[in-house]
């Protein structure tokens, strides 16, 4: 397990290296001259130029690219070219108010998700099961941010307990837990009752049930457990998709998060903040995806690396 | 009441599944019993109805297969009449099964001690750690090599023999009065599976278990039953000790099947082989539902199904040939088999 575990930790290596380039590259091919914006819009030729020294533009590429992951490696993203602070106070910051966001979210979503799918699929065909997955599509379709203005619009607004913006109280998560939460719980909930429904024809159910077994362990201990193992790659996607997510709900409830302020960086084309934000989330996404691997690995003993 | 040497009576036994085509019926009117101690095999080809005979008893029919009629008496007890609760406490206690694929039989995330423990909680109320200990000693008993390390390992770092055999440590776990084996060695290797049979055979003379074994191979039938039920679509058409079956089979199916065995006593070209297939369950034919195949049929055959008749030698045969009513040539099926069958 020790050794899988740091095996693992050393495969996310090459993929964060693969993450610094697009991050590197997708700055550098967008239109838009951050040394023209830097030095500000009356500025002549020579003062553009200046700034493109200044900030190493001129440089080659190569050189361009290993000074940005030098930099990053050593916690330095470089400054917002519009407030001028470290990149990296700003996202640190706003970090974790997006992280807790996407942490309470996900915890939403497996909850419910578990018990829909659950329940769904021990009473298949059953009035409730096609009502849960009814609502497990109307989950999916709907896009997050209209579901963060209709719970603005008929629960914060008419209800005063509700705020329709900010973070830090629990009244303040309710709404936007709730609207980053739905489409992961819906995804959740048909992903374990397809997964469950495959598990209980499985032989070992039948060997459950013919040593005794209640009805009730067969489903939550024999079946679960197997159940699980699909469902938790799942919930490592649904992770990225939520962090997506987060930057719609962030701006629908007014949220200081890393979400909306990537979305202001881009639009005021600061580009070392979008750099950093963006390699942020990336690094945060491989993270989860490592842990999704280690629990994977608790759940089903048959995986062995090579 | 029921003579207590018997330890499980079907009588008339019917189960259908019930599909959007109709009432499927894969067991229909078997009836048989197994003496104390005894060992009785069912034998038939995959459809015939065998499995779902043993699924029945166990009440562990999944939708949906219902048991239509009949009554299972299993040591004086009725188990159609028993809450599942009741059977709950009886299913891995008193009436014990194995099955066919070893290999998925077994729940790929626990270890093989937390799968026989479980037996052990659930039936005589053990901890954990006293069941574990039982489990050591039901591995040690099944033969399986050093055993301490064992207890701690996944189905999958075992062979199928051994996992076959880790089966046989669940199913016995709590020394059950009734063993069910469906198919228990056909899934493994020819070596491996006179080991097990052997293995389940000590076993049952150790334990004074009683027996129903299920499977389509007359060899291991010769080996290990003391009595034989030959089922053709969902019923017997040949039900007799194992000596009288084999020295006088009456059945042209039953024959059939033991002239497709392959010998050594004689030179033999090619096997011969039951020419045909099994009906499929929801299109039956309205006579003898072996008839299609039968090198023998008439008019009568196809027409009116035959009753399971108690013969001289007390086997009991469902056949028109041993009838008043036979209609056709005089003939002996074991000698005329293979002549009437090239024709």
């Amino acid at each position: 397990m020790f050794v899988y575990t740091i095996r693992r930790l050393l495969q996310t290596i090459p993929v964060i290296l693969g993450v610094t380039l697009v991050v590197f590259l997708m700055m550098h091919l967008i239109p838009g001259d951050p040394a023209q914006i830097m030095a500000g819009e009356r500025a002549d030729e020579a003062q553009v130029e200046q700034m493109r020294d200044r900030l190493g533009l001129n440089d080659p590429f190569y050189a361009q690219y290993t000074r940005f992951v030098v930099d990053a490696a050593q916690g330095d993203l470089g400054n917002s070219v519009r407030s001028g602070r470290a990149v990296s106070s700003e996202i640190g910051a706003r970090f974790w108010v997006t992280v807790e966001l996407a942490f309470y979210s996900t915890l939403l979503s497996i909850f419910i998700g578990l018990i829909a799918g659950i329940v769904s699929a021990t009473k298949r065909n059953s009035f409730l099961d096609v009502f849960i997955m009814i609502f497990a599509l109307f989950g999916l379709s709907m896009p997050n941010f209209w579901l963060g203005l209709m719970l603005i619009q008929y629960f914060a607004l008419p209800f005063d307990w509700l705020p329709v913006s900010g973070w830090g109280t629990p009244e303040q998560l309710l709404l936007p837990v709730i609207t980053l939460g739905t489409a992961g719980a819906a995804i959740i909930a048909r992903m374990t009752r397809s997964s469950m429904l495959e598990v209980i024809h499985q032989d070992y159910i039948r060997t459950a049930r013919a040593k005794g077994v209640k009805e009730r362990y067969v489903i939550y201990k024999h079946a679960l457990r197997n159940a699980l193992i699909p469902v938790v790659t799942v919930v490592g996607l649904q992770f990225g998709v939520l962090l997506g997510g987060a930057v719609l709900t962030e701006t629908v409830f007014a949220i200081n998060g890393l979400g909306r302020f990537v979305v202001e960086a881009i639009a005021m084309r600061d580009f070392p903040i979008v750099q950093g934000s963006v390699l942020v989330l990336a690094m945060l996404f491989v993270f989860v995806n490592f842990l999704v691997d280690i629990s994977y690995r608790v759940l089903n003993k048959r995986i062995e690396l090579d | 009441m029921e003579n207590p040497k018997t330890m499980i009576k079907v009588d008339e036994l019917q189960t259908s599944f019930y599909t959007s085509k109709g009432e499927i019926k894969a067991v229909d009117g078997v009836s048989f019993d197994v003496p104390t101690g005894k060992t009785l095999g069912i034998v038939g080809e995959s459809g015939s109805g065998k499995s779902i005979t043993s699924l029945s008893i166990m009440r562990l029919l999944e939708d949906p297969g219902k048991i239509k009629g009949g009554k299972i008496t299993f040591s004086g007890e009725d188990l159609l009449a028993k809450s599942e609760s009741a059977m709950r406490s009886i299913r891995g206690n008193r009436i014990s099964m194995i099955f066919q694929e070893p290999m998925t039989s077994l729940n790929p995330v626990f270890t093989i001690g937390d799968q026989i423990a479980e037996s052990y909680m659930i039936h005589e109320g053990l901890s954990k750690k006293q069941a574990l200990k039982k489990a050591l000693g039901m591995l040690e008993l099944v033969g399986i090599p050093s055993p301490k390390d064992r207890l701690k390992a996944y189905p999958h770092q075992l062979s199928g023999g051994m996992r076959q055999r880790a089966m046989i440590a669940i199913a016995l776990a709590c020394r059950p009065e009734l063993l069910i084996a469906d198919e228990p060695t056909t899934a493994l290797d020819v070596t491996i599976q006179a080991q097990i049979l052997r293995l389940i055979n000590n076993l049952q003379d150790e334990l004074g278990m009683s027996m129903m074994l299920i499977t389509h191979d007359l060899g291991v039938v010769a080996e290990t039953c003391d009595y034989v039920a030959v089922m053709y679509a969902g019923k017997i058409v040949e039900y007799a000790d194992v000596n009288t079956l084999f020295h006088s089979p009456k059945h042209p199916y039953t024959v059939g099947l033991l002239k497709s065995l392959p010998r050594h006593d004689i030179d033999q070209e090619e096997l011969e082989v039951i020419k045909g297939m099994v009906p499929r369950p929801d299109d039956l034919p309205d006579g003898c539902r072996f008839a299609p195949r039968c090198p023998f049929a008439t008019k009568l055959c196809e027409e009116k199904l035959p009753t399971l008749d108690t013969m001289a030698d007390k086997n009991q045969v469902r056949c028109w040939i041993y009838t008043d009513q036979w209609d056709g040539p005089e003939v002996n099926v074991k000698n005329d088999y293979g002549t009437a069958q090239s024709k």
